[in-house]
């Protein structure tokens, strides 16, 4: 019998419930994971943010092309690794309350209040809510660039990585990554470090996605590079026409023929 | 319904593998800390600052973990700034220790956070107060605290005297907690120091290659070889 008082905060039974079934040989089902590379990258007047667009669930490729990179306000944008549902979930909620605050102060929000929103969430979850995120953008304070983890730490850097592929991804950073770099140095720097993450991790794939934010202006390059586009066939697998013997030939004709009769009444008028 | 273990539930968190410290003075007090944070073995972050500002002459050194001892840090500075504005002056570090240890005792269950707060206020000047696992509250002249900490208690026991200034403590902290980042793996990255006293409070940055330098270790078995090895003995010639 559960006792009558209930302590403060979330209730975990069904969290019990679920991992005796799962003991039992019943195991919840699989969430999409978004196995991802995605890095934020500091540069002389902004922020570049940079994403692969493979989703997996467990070793099955479930989307090739899918979108990582999510609004926020016009200059805050968010990349998402983990629980594919949670980052989605989680960025648009963030999103809507970061319009309400602007409307309601009457000022454009800054990129520490979305950090705060999501840190206090995400904590408030104890990592429950598996989202692992990079978030990036330029208010009145100047440009900023932070993770979040699903616990709900953050830090603040000038280049940062997150997702499986973040090891390969944050090598190139490591060797690249220079003060006061300009637009373009930067996002060739982004391309190579999530092409870093395609290509040595096999939770990411497909295509690169970037965000360049700069106080005047936020550019979102869907697909900027696509390394891995299905070519041609070399050649054509198909048979040629008669390759197959037979022994008996049988043609059914799969039209049904109707008459109809009609019973009482006027024929309808169809003219 | 039954009691859940928290620290079961917490699998990859970040971590603070940490090195801290905050050691009083005569008109001050010098706080520090490592920069390493991690998620296993992977270093998430090599430049942290694990000094964490509460109120003008109140900082905290987090150690435990990171989500859980930003989340503190971050209401206590909530409720200090609250405080002062209705009190209408800066609070004691006492107070502000105070308030760290109700959340860390509170939700104790929940919360790994091993936290030395440290600053100076009017009442009684400088002060140091160590709050570990449980949620205790330690007022101590020096503290240490976090993994490497265990490492440094025996130099810091040896080292410490009474009556020390500024730059001696500044000293003191600096090579303890070399010591500590040398010898313990989930520490190192650079020193990061603060100067707290009246008049404010002053940053101090250590780069990971200029860390005071103590016996860096022989090798042991090269030494031994070629004291053995005859000096008329030469390569055998290869065609």
């Amino acid at each position: 019998m559960a006792s009558v008082f209930s302590p403060p905060g979330f209730d975990f039974s069904n969290q019990l419930r679920n991992n005796f079934i799962a003991e039992k040989g019943l195991p919840l089902p699989k969430a999409t994971s978004t196995g991802t590379t995605i890095v934020g990258c500091l540069f002389e007047d902004g922020i570049v943010l940079g994403a692969d667009t493979r989703a997996t669930e467990g070793p099955i490729v479930a989307d090739k092309n899918c979108e990582k990179i999510h609004y926020i306000t016009e200059s805050i944008r968010c990349c998402g690794a983990g629980t594919a549902a949670d980052t989605e979930f989680t960025t648009a909620l963030i999103s809507s309350n970061m319009e309400l605050h602007g409307l309601s102060t009457g000022r454009k929000p800054r990129v520490v209040t979305a950090m705060t929103m999501l840190k206090q969430m995400l904590f408030r979850y104890q990592g429950h809510v598996g989202a692992a995120l990079v978030l990036g953008g330029v208010d009145a304070t100047g440009p900023h660039l932070f993770t979040i983890h699903p616990h709900g730490s953050t830090d603040k850097l000038p280049y940062v990585t997150m997702g499986s592929g973040s090891l390969a991804a944050m090598a190139v950073f490591e060797c690249g990554w220079k003060p006061n770099m300009t637009r373009a140095a930067a996002l060739q720097l982004v391309k190579d470090a999530i092409a870093a993450g395609i290509f040595n991790d096999l939770g990411s794939g497909s295509n690169i996605d970037a965000c360049i934010i700069t106080a005047a202006h936020t550019e979102m390059l869907r697909n900027v590079e696509m390394p891995n586009v299905r070519v041609q066939k070399e050649r054509q697998y198909g048979f040629r026409r008669g390759t197959t013997a037979w022994k008996t030939e049988n043609v059914r004709s799969l039209v049904v023929s109707e008459e109809i009769t009609l019973i009482g009444g006027d024929e309808m008028d169809t003219t | 319904m039954e009691r859940i273990d928290f620290q079961q539930l917490k699998a990859g968190e970040v971590n603070l593998g940490t090195s801290i410290m905050a050691v009083q003075f005569s008109n001050g007090v010098v706080i520090g800390a490592d920069s390493r944070t991690t998620t296993g073995s992977y270093i998430a972050n090599r430049v942290t600052d694990k000094l964490t500002h509460v109120h003008d002459r109140v900082y905290c050194c987090r150690s435990g973990s990171a989500a859980d001892t930003q989340a503190v840090a971050d209401i206590v500075h909530y409720n200090l700034q609250l405080y002062s504005q209705s009190a209408g002056s800066p609070p004691t570090v006492h107070t502000a220790a105070s308030l760290f240890q109700k959340i860390c005792y509170e939700n104790k269950d929940g919360l790994s956070a091993g936290i030395i707060v440290a600053g100076w206020d009017k009442e009684i000047g400088p002060s140091v107060y160590n709050i570990p696992l449980g949620g205790g509250l330690f007022r101590q002249p020096w503290a240490i605290g976090g993994s490497g900490s265990t490492y440094v208690y025996g130099y810091c026991d040896a080292t410490y005297q009474e009556g020390w200034g500024r730059d001696e403590t500044v000293n003191f902290v600096k090579n303890t907690l070399s010591l500590a980042m040398s010898r313990d793996g989930s520490s190192g990255g650079v020193i990061r120091m603060c100067v707290i006293t009246e008049a404010g409070v002053e940053r101090l940055f250590i780069p990971g290659n200029e860390l005071p330098k103590f016996w860096q270790g022989t090798e042991v078995l090269s030494a031994l070889k070629s004291k053995a090895l005859d000096p008329q003995v030469v390569p055998m010639a290869v065609e």
